[in-house]
């Protein structure tokens, strides 16, 4: 841990204020990433966390601030922005992985394409990965032939391919069966002892526990909380990220109460 | 089939023919056109580009909201009275690819539309470059979904070609009318119509049905 806090930051947002028309979506918010740092980002839905993870992203501009990767400026308009965005995976909910392509080209796409590097050379890494992620016999299939949790975890295997310095995980489990959710963080726990760095969105509240080195919580368009795991879990400073944090015992009771009908 | 005069249709068969392959040419070269005028319109709305959009709206409505033959005469009357020479086969061209244009445009439109936005989303958050995730995401996509609109279009505009024969193009239905009106063979001249209708376009039918099975067997949904 305290390794962790010394390391270099890869990411620094700053300031930045990101708006739809009148509505702010993110005020002023600032945060640093440090290398290795597994960051998971909590908060009522609407606060702006698919927005945040957007901007990182360079798929919204934003309205004031900068963000930096490794010193050098993300803006839709930059000239490196393919560049930058190269250094940045990202997952989202559903959807994301390309239907027309196999699960191996829709991996080899950006690698060959935008990296040019050999095909061979990353077929070889991409069927690695698939094995790690136990989706070796998938290669050859099509996303629809996929189940949710399957999609998901060739996604996460897509973004790794690029040689990411970062990833970005924007509720991945939200949209899977519940049989499916644990596949897809366990991946995601394999990639955190790997030492990667993250910035993860998620509802699923234990896990965010077992993952983070820092859970932040976000509302209204700022940063209310950002503390360790334990502390945030067991003890929040403000009100709001208790009522939050209230709401998800009572869904985890609720789950639990024997079901009629 | 005692009906039909088949000395007769034997005697016609060349001039069908001949008009056959006018159809079939001009036929081709508007509807290339009209592809190459579909495309740039689709890629300019889907873009948004400005003040482009509004020009390629103002087309759309007046080319879909005129008939051909409207069409055809303001290019073969029409441009002649403003001083710009034209011939009637330009004219035909011109006007099927006029046509063909805002047809093709609406059907790339709305095949590059049914592309969810995640697509282009997740294929620049990989790195890819705007040209690259058009080529290599999301034309192959629209494509597929355009298909069946596409091959519509294309057979819409091949049986449009019988207007052709307002403007004294040669064509199968000019050799028909005119035919008719010297011998009074009927029969056979509507005949040979049909018969000459069905061979240009039961194959592109054909094909169109083929295409689509092909793109739904290889079919992606979600
Ligand atoms: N493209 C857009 N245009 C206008 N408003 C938008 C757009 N995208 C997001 N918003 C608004 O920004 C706010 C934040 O949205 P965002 O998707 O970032 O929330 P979120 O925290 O990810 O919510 P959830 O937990 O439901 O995913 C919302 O009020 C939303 O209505
Ligand atoms: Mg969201």
């Amino acid at each position: 841990m305290a390794v962790k806090i010394l390391a270099e930051t890869l990411l620094s947002i700053e300031h930045i204020t990101k708006s739809f028309g009148d509505n702010t979506v993110l005020d002023d918010l600032s945060l640093a990433v440090h290398k290795g740092e597994v960051i998971v980002v909590v908060g009522p839905s609407g606060c702006g966390k698919s927005t945040l993870l957007r901007c990182i992203n360079a798929l919204e501009p934003i309205q004031a601030g900068e963000i930096r990767l490794d010193g050098e400026i993300i803006e839709p308009n930059s000239k490196n922005i393919t560049e930058l965005r190269q250094k940045v995976g990202m997952v989202f909910q559903s959807y994301d992985l390309f239907p027309h392509l196999s699960v191996l080209d829709n991996i080899l796409l950006a690698p060959c394409k935008v990296q040019k590097r050999a095909k061979a050379e990353v077929t070889a890494e991409a069927m690695t990965l698939l094995e790690r992620v136990g989706l070796k016999d998938k290669a050859k299939s099509f996303p629809r032939e996929l189940s949710g949790g399957q999609k998901q975890r060739v996604a996460i295997v897509r973004a790794l391919c690029m040689h990411p310095e970062m990833l970005l995980f924007d509720e991945v489990t939200a949209a899977l069966d519940p049989e499916m959710v644990r596949e897809v963080l366990d991946v995601i726990l394999q990639l955190a002892a790997q030492g990667r760095t993250m910035l993860i969105v998620t509802h699923e509240m234990q896990f965010a526990r077992a993952i983070a080195d820092r859970v932040i919580f976000l509302d209204g368009g700022k940063i209310l909380e950002d503390a360790p795991p334990e502390e945030f879990f067991t003890n929040p400073k403000t009100d709001r990220a208790r009522q939050f944090l209230h709401i998800f015992e009572f869904e985890a009771v609720k789950h639990h109460e024997p079901q009629e009908l | 089939m005692a009906v039909l005069n088949w000395e007769v249709i034997w005697q016609y068969l060349p001039l069908y023919q001949e008009a056959a392959i006018l159809t079939v040419r001009l036929g081709t070269a508007g509807i290339a056109l009209a592809i190459l005028i579909g495309l740039i319109c689709a890629i300019v709305q889907y873009f948004k580009v400005p003040v482009l959009r509004h020009v390629v709206a103002v087309y759309i409505e007046i080319s879909r909201n005129t008939p051909l033959l409207v069409q055809l005469f303001f290019l073969f009357y029409g441009l002649p009275k403003i001083g710009i020479p034209t011939n009637a086969t330009v004219c035909g061209i011109a006007g099927l690819a006029f046509l063909g244009g805002s047809y093709m445009a609406e059907a790339f439109r709305s095949g590059l539309e049914a592309i969810p936005a995640i697509q282009t989303e997740s294929a620049l958050s990989l790195g890819l470059s705007q040209a690259q995730t058009m080529r290599y995401v999301i034309l192959p996509q629209a494509a597929a979904v355009s298909m069946p609109a596409f091959m519509a279009n294309v057979i819409f505009l091949l049986k449009e070609t019988s207007v052709f024969s307002a403007i004294s193009l040669m064509d199968l239905m000019f050799t028909a009318k005119d035919l008719i009106g010297l011998y009074y063979k009927t029969t056979e001249c509507l005949f040979l119509l049909v018969v000459f209708y069905l061979l240009i376009l039961l194959p592109v039918s054909l094909l169109g049905s083929l295409l689509e099975r092909r793109l739904r067997h290889a079919g992606f949904g979600s």
